[in-house]
């Protein structure tokens, strides 16, 4: 585990080291502080509107953060040469893999943290209340949705040769779920076979990210979800990250190092 | 003296999607062995085989045939690696740590407690003369120093064998010195440096042994004055088992 977490430092550090999370948080800091400094028809409830547009770029930013520090990993350490001293020590492949994926997604779960806490201060300034628990439920699951981008990402990674084609496809697939996923057993429906039984199974076998966005949850102060079902969507990330990530240990092990 | 590095009839063979397929033989029959101890110079034409070799020898590179052990322990056991130390050629550490950072994220791999890794990156630093930039970023520091990084980085687990893929290439003649002044400390320690150079004046001067390598067969290995024989230099001597045929002069 010492190596596992050897490597997920370097990554946190990484993102830290780098401008791409401060330049997102601060857009999305000015744009939230300017639409809140207005208030459009005098609407008492515009901290609703005001609410759903932080999220939504909370959302967008956690997605960049996300989809590109994982994209760069592998690809750096080959193009840089740094694979070859670290597999030169006592460091498994597999384990390289497992910190990688964990310093990404540490990383972006600090990188969640700062967003929500603003968002957490920027609704408690208009609605004077701290519903720490939805907000707890939501950044959990945001969370946990983007540990499957990320194991996703990594497995990207290994398969396609360039960090633009992998964050290209990715951000194709993860929007294409996000907006399409819900509804493809429907669309299933109204086709023949064997179209109908094509689009069942990608139906079953994508992860339907769109499970994990309760932003609504919080934009309109909603009960909060039954623990149970919060525990089963949460389990089912898991399997998720488990599936892509053992495919990324089995790419992995076949690829060529130099 | 024991053999810590042995290769027996060791075959490479790369299918190169180029040449559709065809079969590329790398290495071809090669059979090496360092002794503890010494400084292996191995050397070769540029595509001869000797990068592959250290491949082979770190486990990146599978054998097509033939065998390659460390310590004599298999090279594709991965505790086999446990008591080198690996430079490769042209490496780009992680540009946003300092060197005592890099340093310290590979004591941790090798398990290092945090006290004797803080002594061991102290006498590292100043080993290759980085203790005044220690706490900079890698991306600030020039060729030469990055290379120094990277040799720091090889003697952390403070290895009994010392594998270096040209450790001076790239650097200019003040870097090359003290990179030379180093692998000689080194040697003077009891360490064994198995290294790969095209500088044949550095290697005449600091290796007890060496081994030429040539379209991935061995053309000829041992003590350096041996080699060089009735010739006046290791280059000429290299030259000429190689199989260079120096033009007439008009």
């Amino acid at each position: 585990m010492k190596n596992i977490f050897a490597v997920a430092g370097i990554v946190i550090k990484e993102l830290y080291r780098r401008k791409d999370f401060y330049v997102l948080f601060i857009v999305t800091i000015l744009i939230c502080l300017v639409m809140a400094s207005v208030n459009i028809f005098n609407d008492a409830k515009i901290v609703r509107y005001l609410k759903e547009i932080c999220l939504l770029l909370i959302w967008i930013c956690s997605l960049v953060i996300a989809v590109t520090t994982t994209a760069r990993q592998i690809p750096a350490e080959r193009e840089n040469r740094t694979l070859l001293p670290l597999l030169a020590k006592p460091l498994t492949r597999p384990q390289l893999l497992f910190g990688k994926f964990l310093g990404c997604w540490l990383a972006c779960g600090l990188a969640l943290l700062c967003f929500y806490v603003f968002f957490g201060a920027l609704a408690a300034t208009r609605e004077h209340q701290w519903p720490l628990l939805d907000y707890f439920q939501a950044a959990t699951l945001h969370w946990f949705m983007l540990g499957i981008v990320v194991a996703m990402v990594l497995l990207g990674s290994l398969v396609f040769a360039a960090p633009s084609s992998n964050n290209t496809i990715c951000f194709v697939i993860i929007v294409g779920i996000l907006f399409v996923g819900r509804h493809l057993d429907q669309v299933a429906l109204t086709l023949r076979e064997p179209l109908r039984t094509v689009v069942y199974s990608i139906y079953f076998v994508i992860p339907h990210l769109e499970l994990f966005d309760v932003r609504d949850l919080v934009i309109h102060n909603w009960p909060l979800i039954p623990w149970l079902y919060f525990s089963l969507a949460l389990l089912y990330a898991l399997g998720y990250m488990a599936v892509f990530l053992a495919g990324a240990c089995l790419v992995f092990r076949r690829k060529a190092v130099n | 003296m024991s053999v810590i590095l042995k290769t027996q009839k060791l075959r490479v063979e790369f299918r190169s999607r180029e040449m559709r397929q065809a079969t590329k033989v790398a290495l071809n029959g090669l059979d090496l062995e360092v002794r503890a101890g010494e400084v292996f110079g191995f050397l070769g034409p540029n595509g001869a085989g000797k990068t592959t070799t250290m491949n082979v020898l770190l486990g990146f590179v599978p054998p097509t045939s033939g065998e390659a052990s460390l310590f004599g322990i298999d090279v594709r056991q991965p505790i086999a690696r446990q008591r080198i130390g690996y430079l490769p050629e042209m490496t780009y550490y992680y540009k946003f740590l300092s060197a005592e950072e890099l340093l310290r994220f590979y004591a941790k791999i090798f398990g290092l407690a945090r006290g004797e890794a803080d002594k061991r990156i102290d006498r590292l630093l100043k080993l290759v003369e980085l203790e005044h930039a220690r706490k900079r970023p890698i991306k600030s520091y020039s060729k030469g120093m990055q290379q120094r990084v990277g040799l720091a980085q090889a003697l952390i687990n403070n290895p009994d064998l010392l594998i270096l893929d040209e450790p001076t290439s790239g650097l200019d003649p003040l870097g090359r010195m003290k990179v030379r002044e180093i692998i000689q400390r080194l040697k003077d320690e009891g360490k064994t440096v198995f290294f790969s150079s095209h500088e044949l004046g550095e290697v005449e001067t600091i290796c007890d042994r060496v081994a030429i390598i040539h379209q991935g067969e061995l053309k000829a290995i041992g003590g350096v004055h041996e080699i060089i024989g009735r010739h006046t230099s290791l280059e000429k001597a290299f030259l000429e088992i190689i199989g260079f045929q120096t033009p007439p002069t008009p």
